[in-house]
């Protein structure tokens, strides 16, 4: 899997260099800056994009441009984005094309290295990795004068979290130690009580759940 | 009506006499005052080079203030001119030569010598044209009234009311037409005149050094406030990280250490450090991430104070409606100020206020940034009170900024800041 990575600091992009290889990741291109990086997303058609916000020249959110411009030239263009800090505003902006392929996650993230590259696979498949803060800062806007949410089980709202981190039932299972059909239940009853359309597919899914959650806002 | 009519005439016949009597006693009393002076001060800074002078300039300029300071009483209880005075402090017990110097060294000492000719001359004018406008009329109506006979008499020429010949009752009459005239006049420009007098010492004798002293006030106080607040937000941030973020650190060189030592004694125990140092640097981070957003928020620094306010809002526990309309960015510090007090007053209208709805306006016009906060709760906000808002205008000060809140018991609260800036 071909990999384009955008990050200005040495230290983190030889890091996330060495991580990405050790899983068997290609790196086509490992750049510092905003301009360079649309260049290489656009000439190099990698099959995911890691990209820091925050990119010189401007220091400013850059990074992020560039990621939104290259989705929009390629809808569907597999982006992860990373931050020191999250912000649902950003989080809105990348899942606005409702097209998937979009992860969002705080730099720390890249500690555990087995979800990282999980987050990274993901992406590049097409699906969503949102960080957990996201989420919950979600969560915690619409728990207040939410009903529908409020009726759900503490069980169920565990799985509405992670479900909309982007993780598959199989991936849920796994973290809550439960079996995958009891997930599968629970997935049901939260589509229910939301009243969302059910849907196989995993990645319609969670972009219904985060459109439920970042609803009205 | 016709009261009305006949109250405000009379008041106009009372204010051209009393305009006319202060008018003569100022410029029978200036005049005279004011030659004094020049002469006296000119002698005495004169007389300098040979010691007499260092003596006697202090006493004499100290009169020449006297006497200006006089006429700015004047000029604000008759004129309604104020004329801030604007003299540097002299030392108490400084001798006659630092004295000396230090008021000649003072522009407003060559203000008041500047001003001196002027006052004898175009000021003493203005000041007896009010008097002469009413007087001179009623020597016409005189001549009118018969005195002609008594100037036609004179030997050795004709007497002359202004321009007219006075001879016989005809041309006696005219001098009465003239005086008519004159009155008509004066009614119309006593008051002007008398104004314009005071406008004129204004002029020569004011400097805007007493708005520039109340500025100094502000800005030093203000300068104070924002001294005292960077001081204290290091001190909590010199706090924050060796308290958190630095002990955190320390910790997992800690344990890193003992992960070195127990890798091949107990790999067990060696895993385990190594979770707890991973959580250690994540907690680390995590806290940093906090005293940055506390420092400058990212967000700000990226995207400027429009987004900023939008990420604001999308934390709230409330709706909250954001209405931006800024063409550029504001300079980082003004974008800092605005930011972190509609931070405080969010936070505000979140505990205390009771609202379930806050509606956001930041736009720029006229070189101001003006940011509206209204919510829809139960209101009794004041600045002051611990409520945060004090500080918020403390730190507003700094840029010049305002703070008005209208928070009437039962709500709603408007909270409106404007500060000058220039967007880029």
């Amino acid at each position: 899997m071909r990999v384009v990575l955008a990050e200005d600091l040495f230290l983190l992009r030889d890091g996330l260099v060495r991580l990405l290889e050790a899983y068997d990741f290609e790196i086509a291109a490992a750049v510092e800056t905003g301009p360079e990086l649309s260049r290489a997303l656009a000439e190099l058609e990698p099959d995911v994009a890691v990209v820091d916000v925050r990119l010189p020249p401007t220091h400013t959110d850059e990074g992020l441009q560039c990621a939104l411009e290259a989705r929009r030239r390629t809808p569907g263009l597999p982006v992860l984005v990373l931050s020191q800090h999250v912000e649902q505003l950003y989080a809105r902006e990348l899942l606005a094309d409702g097209s998937g392929g979009v992860g969002y996650l705080l730099k720390d993230r890249v500690f555990d290295a087995e979800q990282f590259v999980d987050a990274v696979r993901r992406v590049a498949a097409g699906g969503t990795a949102m960080d957990p803060q996201v989420i919950q800062q979600l969560l915690s806007r619409r728990a207040a004068d939410d009903q529908p949410l409020a009726r759900l089980t503490p069980r169920e709202t565990e799985v509405l979290e992670l479900m909309a981190q982007g993780r598959s039932n199989a991936a849920i299972a796994e973290r809550l130690v439960v079996t995958e059909r009891a997930i599968a239940k629970h997935t049901a009853n939260i589509f229910a009580k939301l009243g969302l359309e059910v849907s196989d597919d995993d990645n319609r899914r969670v972009l219904a759940v985060l459109a439920y959650l970042d609803h009205g806002r | 009506m016709t009261n009305d009519m006949k109250s405000r005439h009379g008041s106009t016949a009372r204010g051209m006499g009393l305009a006319a009597l202060r008018g003569l006693a100022l410029a029978l009393i200036s005049l005279p005052g004011a030659v004094l002076c020049l002469v006296l001060s000119l002698v005495s800074i004169a007389l300098i080079p040979i010691g007499v002078g260092i003596v006697t300039t202090p006493w004499v300029l100290t009169g020449v203030r006297m006497f200006a300071d006089w006429r700015r009483v004047l000029a604000a209880e008759w004129g309604g001119v104020r004329i801030p005075p604007a003299y540097r402090p002299l030392p108490k017990d400084a001798n006659p030569w630092s004295r000396t110097f230090g008021m000649l060294g003072d522009p407003a000492t060559w203000r008041d010598l500047r001003w001196l000719p002027v006052d004898m001359t175009a000021g003493f004018v203005t000041a007896l044209l009010p008097a002469v406008l009413l007087l001179y009329p009623l020597e016409g109506f005189a001549i009118a009234a018969g005195l002609w006979r008594v100037f036609a008499d004179v030997d050795g020429g004709t007497y002359w009311y202004g321009f007219v010949p006075v001879t016989d009752q005809t041309s006696a009459l005219g001098a009465a037409v003239l005086g008519l005239g004159l009155l008509v006049c004066a009614h119309f420009f006593t008051a002007r005149l008398f104004q314009f007098h005071f406008r004129l010492t204004r002029a020569v004798l004011g400097s805007n050094q007493g708005e520039l002293a109340e500025r100094v006030r502000v800005l030093t106080e203000t300068r104070r406030d924002a001294v005292d607040t960077s001081a204290a937000e290091l001190r909590r941030i010199e706090r924050d990280l060796h308290d958190g973020a630095q002990a955190r650190l320390v910790a997992v060189g800690m344990d890193l250490g003992t992960i070195e030592m127990l890798m091949e004694k107990d790999p067990a125990k060696a895993r385990q450090l190594v979770a707890q140092a991973r959580q250690s640097s994540a907690d680390a981070l995590s806290e940093l991430r906090d005293l940055v957003r506390g420092i400058h928020p990212p967000v700000l620094a990226e995207r400027g104070l429009g987004d900023a306010v939008r990420a604001l809002a999308l934390r709230l526990p409330i709706a909250t409606e954001v209405n931006v309309e800024l063409t550029g960015r504001a300079e980082a510090p003004v974008e800092s100020a605005a930011y972190f007090a509609v931070s405080e007053v969010l936070t505000n209208a979140v505990k205390h206020a009771g609202a379930d709805r806050i509606w956001i306006d930041v736009h720029h016009t006229d070189e101001m940034l003006r940011i509206s906060v209204t919510d829809n709760g139960k209101g009794g906000a004041v600045i002051g009170a611990g409520s945060g808002l004090a500080g918020i205008e403390r730190r507003l000060g700094t840029f010049d900024g305002v703070l008005a809140v209208s928070s009437p018991a039962g709500g709603p609260t408007m909270v409106t800041m404007e500060i000058p800036c220039a967007l880029s």
